[in-house]
This record gives C-alpha cells, sequence and structure tokens, in this order.
C-alpha cells in the first residue's frame, strides 16, 4: 500500500470543497444542466443580443494564481495550510531532493557519454505537490518531465536507472529513449515524445473509468508548448462535452525549447483557454507545492464527484536546459536563470517551510543529500553494468503475436549474426528468456 | 439504389459534398447494377456471384462450419446492416465496450450505427465534438485501460488527421512500453473507397499509408458476411486494427448473413474461386471487378483458369496463400483503387517475386488507380475497370 492512501483518509472530500476555490460552484442537478445546454443552444430570444458593437480581446484583467506559501516559506492564509503530517510533508521534501539529485547526476552522466539523453526537472520539483493529492489508481498521462509522479509512487531509483541506461530490466526492454518511463503497477502510462498526444487520451482512459463506476480520473501532464498541438484542442472540447473525470495539469514553464511563450501565444497563458471550453480552471504558483497540491485536491474532488474536467496552469520557470541537447544560454540570458533559480525556487521554498518548523536543518539536509547521492550511484552502477535486453526484443510486442513476416526478419538477423560475428557482436546482450515487464504488483 | 439513398453517403458538415448529392440521380445505379456489356457480362454487386444469396449457401464456406445447426439461422442484410449487428453483438457480450465519432448516436451518416445508442445507452454510444485526431486519440485511452473502444472516422479521407495518433500512438503502444500497456481494444472503422461520385474527399483508399506501419492491421471486407465477422474479428483482436469498409458496398452488397456470434480469422485470405493459369488478387469492393474481369478473360480466352483471391487482411496480409497459388499459377495480377506507386500492390508483388522467381512466367501485373488525386467527373477512368483488369490478365497470360 502506497504512504499517500493515509492522506485521503484523513482528509475528508467535504473539507477539501470548502477549501477549495471552486466553492462557489453550484452542485448540478440533471434538470438544471438540461435548461442551460438548451438556452446556449437558443439564439432566438432578443435578450441575447445587443445594438453595442464591441470586441473583446482580454478578460477584465490575467487571471492570478493561487499561492498558499510566499518566496520565505511563510503561509499567507493559515487556513490553507496543508493538511499534513510532518512525516508526509517530509516525504515530499526528501523526494523533491532526490529527483534533484538524481538530475545533477544524470546530467553529467550524459555529458560524459554514459547515458544517451536526459531531461532535468530544475525548478518544476513543486509539482510533486500533484502527486501527493492524487490516489495510486488515478491513471498518470506524462510528457516527459514528470519524474516526481514516480518517484512520490514508488518508483525505485533502480527502475529509474534500468530505463535511463535501457537495460535488460528496463520494462521497456531498452526500446524508447531516456526518460521514457512507464510503469504499469503504478498507473503511469509510458511516455512518449510525441507532444500532446497524450492529452486526448488521458481523456478516454478517464471517460473508460466512468463508465466502470470507478472513483478514480486521470491527470494529464503538459507543457505550455504542447498546449499548442490540435491534440490539446481535441482533447479539452473532448473531455468538456463528453464529461471525462480528467486533470489537465499544464507546466508553464516559459519556454518550448527555445521558444518564449512570448512566441508560443497571444491570450492569457493557457488558463484562459479553460473557460472558452466551458471547463472549471485555476492557475496556480507552480513554485509553491502547497498551492498545486490545494489545486489539484480540489480538482480531483469535482473530477470524481461531479464527473468533469479541470484544468490546472502552474506557472513555473525552466532553470535547466530543455535536455542535455539543449545549450540554453543561446537564447536566454543566464542571469535570469539565475535569478529565478535562487530567488524562486521549489525546493528552497519548502525548505523554508519546513525550517520555519525547526523539522528540518542544515545538518538534515546535507545527511539527505549524501545520501540521495549514495543511494542514487549504486543503483547507477548496478544498472550501467548490466546487459542490454535480449536481442530477440527488437522484434517482440510490435503484436501480440509475432506475425510470419517478423518471424520471417528474425531469422534473417540472426543468420546475419552468425554470417558477420565480428561486425555484430551480441555479448552486451541478455540470452533469451522471459524479460521483466514490470506488470507484476508489489 | 434510390437516388435519395445517396444523401447518407454525404458528410452533412461538408459543403461540396453536399453539392455533389444533387447530381446523384442522373448516376444513379452505380454501385448496385449497370447495364449489360457488349460481352453480355452483367456487371455490378448485383449480379456478383460471390455474395451468399440463400442460408444454405451462406453456412457452406468451412470458416463457419462451427455454427452449429442450432444457431444456423441466417438473415438478409446488407454491409452496413451487417457492421451494425457485428456492433450490437460486441457491445452485447462486453460491457466494456463502447462506439463513437461523428454523429453515430443518430445511426450514423450511413446508418451503420443505427438503434444501438437507444439499445445500449448514450454513455456507450455516443457522439464526439468533429475532431478526429481526437476520437482516435480518446479511442486510444480508453483501450490502454482496459476497455474496447469501437471509434468511426467518418470517411477514411478524414483518418489523416488521426494520422500521428494512429501511427505514432496506436501502433506503438505495446512495444514502446515493453508490453507494459496496449490498446489491443481499439478498432477504428472507416468508410472508404469509391462511391460514383465522391471525388478527392469521398473516395479515397489510404491502407497503404497505414500498411507501412508495425503494429497496426488493416482489415477490409469485401460482404455483408465477411464484414460481419472479421469486424467482430477486429474488435476482439489483441492489436490496435482499422477497418476500411468499402462505402458503395454499404447498400449495395446484401447476403444471407448468419444470425450468430461469429468471426472470421484475421491475416487469412480466402479463395473465391480455384483456377490454374493467372492468381487475380484483390481486396474490398474491387473483388467485385476482378469477378467480372475473370468472366471475361474466360470468355474471351476458352481455356483460360483464373484463381480469384480476396486478401481480407491487408496488414499483415497472407502471403502464405498468394504464394502458393502462384507457384501453381506462375502468374499474378493485383489490383486495388488507390494509386500504383507504392500501394498495396508494390508490396504484394515484390514480395512475391522474393518468393516465387522461379515460377514466375509472367511480369506481376498491377492495376491501380493512377498516381492522381481521386477525381470526380473522370472516375469511370480513373478506376481499375473490369476492362483494365482484363487487359492485365490477357498481359499476363499472353506474355
Amino acid at each position: 500500500m502506497l504512504r499517500h492512501c493515509s492522506i485521503a483518509r484523513r482528509l475528508p472530500l467535504a473539507r477539501i470543497a470548502w477549501r477549495a476555490p471552486h466553492r462557489l460552484m453550484a452542485t448540478d442537478t440533471t434538470a438544471k444542466k438540461a435548461v442551460v445546454e438548451r438556452t446556449q443552444a437558443d439564439w432566438s430570444n432578443a435578450e441575447k443580443f445587443t445594438t453595442e458593437m464591441k470586441f473583446l480581446a482580454t478578460l477584465d484583467r490575467p487571471l492570478q494564481a493561487y499561492r498558499v506559501m510566499d518566496h520565505t516559506g511563510k503561509v499567507l492564509k493559515a487556513e490553507h495550510e496543508p493538511d499534513m503530517t510532518k512525516d508526509e510533508i517530509l516525504y515530499c521534501y526528501q523526494k523533491m531532493v532526490q529527483l534533484n539529485v538524481m538530475d545533477s547526476v544524470m546530467y553529467e552522466a550524459q555529458r560524459q557519454g554514459r547515458i544517451s539523453f536526459y531531461m532535468t526537472h530544475y525548478g518544476e520539483e513543486g509539482m510533486i505537490g500533484s502527486a501527493a493529492a492524487l490516489q495510486p489508481d488515478d491513471v498518470v498521462f506524462g510528457q516527459y518531465r514528470e519524474a516526481f509522479m514516480l518517484l512520490y509512487r514508488g518508483f525505485t531509483l533502480d527502475e529509474m536507472m534500468n530505463q535511463c541506461f535501457t537495460n535488460d530490466k528496463d520494462y521497456g526492454k531498452g526500446r524508447q529513449m531516456p526518460i521514457h518511463y512507464g510503469s504499469r503497477k503504478l498507473n503511469f502510462q509510458t511516455i512518449s515524445s510525441p507532444l500532446a498526444t497524450q492529452i486526448p487520451q488521458a481523456v478516454g482512459a478517464a471517460y473508460a473509468m466512468k463508465l466502470s463506476g470507478q472513483k478514480t480520473c486521470s491527470i494529464c501532464f503538459f507543457g505550455e508548448g504542447a498546449a499548442s498541438e490540435g491534440d490539446f484542442h481535441a482533447g479539452m472540447n473532448m473531455a468538456a462535452t463528453l464529461n471525462s473525470p480528467v486533470i489537465f495539469f499544464c507546466r508553464n514553464n516559459g519556454y518550448a525549447i527555445s521558444t518564449p511563450s512570448s512566441e508560443q501565444y497571444k491570450g492569457d497563458g493557457i488558463a484562459s483557454r479553460g473557460f472558452g471550453y466551458g471547463m472549471e480552471t485555476i492557475r496556480v504558483d507552480g513554485n509553491d507545492i502547497w498551492a498545486v497540491y490545494n489545486a489539484t485536491r480540489a480538482a480531483r474532488a469535482i473530477a470524481v464527484e461531479q464527473r468533469r474536467p479541470v484544468l490546472i496552469e502552474a506557472m513555473t520557470y525552466r532553470i535547466g536546459h530543455h535536455s542535455t541537447s539543449d545549450d540554453s544560454t543561446k537564447y536566454r540570458d543566464r542571469k535570469e536563470v539565475e535569478q529565478r533559480a535562487q530567488f524562486d525556487n521549489p525546493v528552497t521554498r519548502l525548505r523554508r517551510f519546513l525550517e520555519a518548523r525547526q523539522w528540518w536543518d542544515q545538518s538534515q539536509e546535507e545527511a539527505w543529500r549524501q545520501q540521495a547521492r549514495s543511494d542514487l550511484l549504486k543503483s547507477f552502477n548496478q544498472a550501467e553494468k548490466r546487459k542490454k535486453p535480449a536481442l530477440e526484443h527488437l522484434f517482440t510486442d510490435v503484436y501480440d503475436d509475432m506475425p510470419w513476416n517478423l518471424q520471417a526478419q528474425q531469422k534473417e538477423l540472426q543468420a546475419l549474426i552468425e554470417k558477420y560475428p565480428e561486425y555484430y557482436s551480441t555479448e552486451e546482450h541478455a540470452a533469451p528468456g522471459p524479460s521483466n515487464t514490470g506488470s507484476d504488483s508489489s | 439504389m434510390a437516388a435519395s439513398s445517396f444523401a447518407s453517403l454525404l458528410h452533412p458538415l461538408r459543403v461540396t459534398a453536399r453539392r455533389v448529392s444533387q447530381n446523384t440521380s442522373i448516376r444513379r445505379g452505380y454501385a448496385a447494377a449497370a447495364a449489360a456489356n457488349p460481352d453480355g457480362i452483367q456487371q455490378g454487386v448485383a449480379y456478383s456471384q460471390l455474395l451468399k444469396r440463400v442460408p444454405e449457401d451462406a453456412l457452406r464456406t468451412p470458416e463457419l462450419a462451427q455454427l452449429s445447426a442450432v444457431n444456423s439461422e441466417t438473415t438478409k442484410m446488407n454491409l452496413f446492416q451487417a457492421v451494425n449487428d457485428a456492433m450490437s453483438i460486441a457491445l452485447a457480450t462486453d460491457d466494456n465496450a463502447v462506439v463513437f465519432g461523428e454523429d453515430v448516436a443518430f445511426g450514423g451518416v450511413f446508418r451503420a450505427t443505427t438503434g444501438l445508442a437507444e439499445k445500449f445507452g448514450r454513455d456507450r454510444v455516443f457522439n464526439t465534438p468533429l475532431t478526429e485526431q481526437g476520437i482516435a486519440g480518446f479511442a486510444i485511452g480508453m483501450a490502454a485501460v482496459g476497455h474496447t473502444a469501437i471509434a468511426e472516422i467518418q470517411f477514411a479521407d478524414y483518418i489523416f488527421p488521426a494520422f500521428d495518433q494512429i501511427v505514432n500512438e496506436a501502433a506503438k503502444y505495446r512495444y514502446r512500453s515493453g508490453n507494459q500497456f496496449n490498446v489491443g481494444g481499439l478498432t477504428i472503422r472507416s468508410p472508404c473507397s469509391a462511391v460514383g461520385h465522391g471525388g478527392h474527399y469521398h473516395s479515397q483508399s489510404p491502407e497503404a499509408f497505414f500498411a507501412h506501419c508495425p503494429g497496426l492491421k488493416i482489415v477490409t471486407p469485401r460482404s455483408p458476411i465477411q464484414a460481419k465477422g472479421l469486424l467482430l474479428a477486429s474488435i476482439r483482436d489483441r492489436n490496435p486494427v482499422l477497418f476500411f469498409e468499402p462505402k458503395n458496398l454499404y447498400r449495395a452488397a446484401v447476403e444471407e448473413v448468419p444470425v450468430a456470434d461469429y468471426e472470421l480469422p484475421l491475416g487469412k485470405a480466402e479463395i473465391l474461386k480455384r483456377g490454374k493459369d493467372v492468381t487475380v488478387v484483390g481486396y474490398g469492393a474491387q473483388m467485385y471487378t476482378l469477378e467480372n474481369a475473370i468472366q471475361l478473360a474466360e470468355k474471351k480466352m476458352p481455356g483460360l483458369s483464373c484463381e480469384l483471391i480476396d486478401l481480407r487482411t491487408i496488414l499483415p496480409w497472407d502471403v502464405e496463400t498468394v504464394v502458393e497459388s502462384v507457384n501453381k499459377t506462375g502468374r499474378l495480377v493485383i489490383a486495388h483503387e488507390a494509386p500504383k506507386t507504392a500501394g498495396v500492390g508494390a508490396e504484394v508483388a515484390s514480395t512475391i517475386m522474393e518468393h516465387c522467381f522461379l515460377r514466375l512466367e509472367s511480369p506481376i501485373q498491377r492495376v491501380c488507380g493512377w498516381d492522381t488525386p481521386f477525381p470526380l467527373v473522370f472516375e469511370k477512368f480513373y478506376m481499375p475497370s473490369m476492362i483494365r483488369c482484363f487487359d492485365a490478365i490477357k498481359t499476363a497470360v499472353e506474355y
């Protein structure tokens, strides 16, 4: 049993409801909804027309971001303080630091050519608040910068490293690039590179859960750049019209690789689009773990209880490079990055919150960072030493069964390997045999 | 076929298509029955020997032999009714199955989903917003959590917005996750192929675009019996399947369809007529043209014996049956409506050349649509018609 179950039990949904920024929302009755839908369609009523000609480009003012604590870790309104125990809060913090440590080690490992690719989470660690607000059965569809979700749910460092090294223990059987994690047992759908494709998928998964009467939702993460894809529009509109219990979680970190958000959209961010789709929407301070947590908790209540979608836009800043294939100093000022890293850092902010309560101090910090680093290096070294997956997995899983053409091609490759052993060494690969699918529950 | 029935062939929101309908009365009867040609061959689906018009014929095929005497009842259905019947059975036998797409709730623009919403509820048979990439993505999501998603793309011509979801996502879902996740419960149905007056965007046969994509299955039926059995198999297959329904057969092809819940095998071609001189391969509505071309060839060239094969599954296709046939006949003609270059015919031809090189007695003939967009007024000259198929058979045997 995962530890966050206990949080849910202690924090009844009714309590969430009054804490939620959405508390003004009335409970829907079917009859009332039907009337609203009809009147929306009915354009014969004279009251719907005006003699005033007025164009609109914006709402009255930009949507403000919900914040629980300020830069110093001070909670601004006591009633918004997260209702979590010290242990649960420390768990979140330690996972954030662990993510941070993993990122720095793996980034360097890529620089040394030991793994082929990596993407860091610098500046976005506070998004782990969303993980704490969900239930283990809630299905996650991510983009690629959501390792916090896996770490929170108990994905081990070994499992992480096996994927990054794409060795014989990688659940993905070494077929995808590093950081394309997936875990069946943790309800984390495997990451794929095409942006935004997961958005309508999350809507379909949520609809399926609704049909089977499950009290669960799906959550779908994406960046503000991905929100420019057609699949964003498709998914948002489908979720709204089909009443899918899905939480859309946009990480607006200001950049899509080199493209600043000013070249990505002209409207008020991503959140303003939510209203256009008729969707409950909130913007939050993405560097404030408690704002992320509270908003996601409330969003989950809306999705699961009322069977409808919610959009959360978390404002943050991508402190790291886009990926190991990117040098962000080519398109943004190093000073800007340093400033944001120093003064608006989700890890530092939570640490100040903890220090103010005397739940954490410098020595604990150093000890934990040390621990995280040595744990990671242990997994790293083990994963690096392992063999690559068995060669048969080049051909398996394309279909449930292997069709004739793949069988023939597998034989063809085998013959080539035997014919040209000097060009086709298979020593790095594991022997054929049952592979690790990760499907077994633990 | 009544002119009014063509109204259902048209996408209600695509205005150019609606305009087409005003001209349909002058070309009525395209799919059902054309006039007899100078050789006395009655062309068209209405005269086809491939359709099973009496119950005994319907149940005679070995693949349906498993239907016992108890459930051997048949009923007369056209192709859209057979598709409807298959979905009805799928919904009744699988609580996790849903049917959705543009305009499916009222019965669909081709009537294929008629009555399903009333029978199974609006939660399980529902309209989506007008977004093909959304429909495909939504279907993938449902299938990814173990449900059975039967999605409709209104015309195969409009499947391209969903190309990314189908090719990059659905097809790779199992492979990329190391079989942790799969979308085996996904089936995408779509009306395809020529309809007499469909122009660029109501006539296309896009199967070859998808045939280049490992992870997908592509199926196309030639008749109501085939449609029902292959669709049920596609829905229950544990891989994502694209099911292309030749729309000119929706009303034109009528046969006695077993009432029972039955499946026909995927990945298996069917030999419709045995022969010894030339192998003729096609799929979908093209089978009826090939049937006529064979009749003409055997009439014009006394003693000639053609073997006719319906591929049925385009990916993965049944190489064994075709190889065996060509090893016997030494000649191959393959025909499809889609353009020639890089079409399915090219794949079949090169594979047969690899497997049957020493047995081939003439170059493999490909009779296909020309390498142009599908044209409106020139459709008769664009199509791989009976005469073009006949000419290819003649070329193959006289080489």
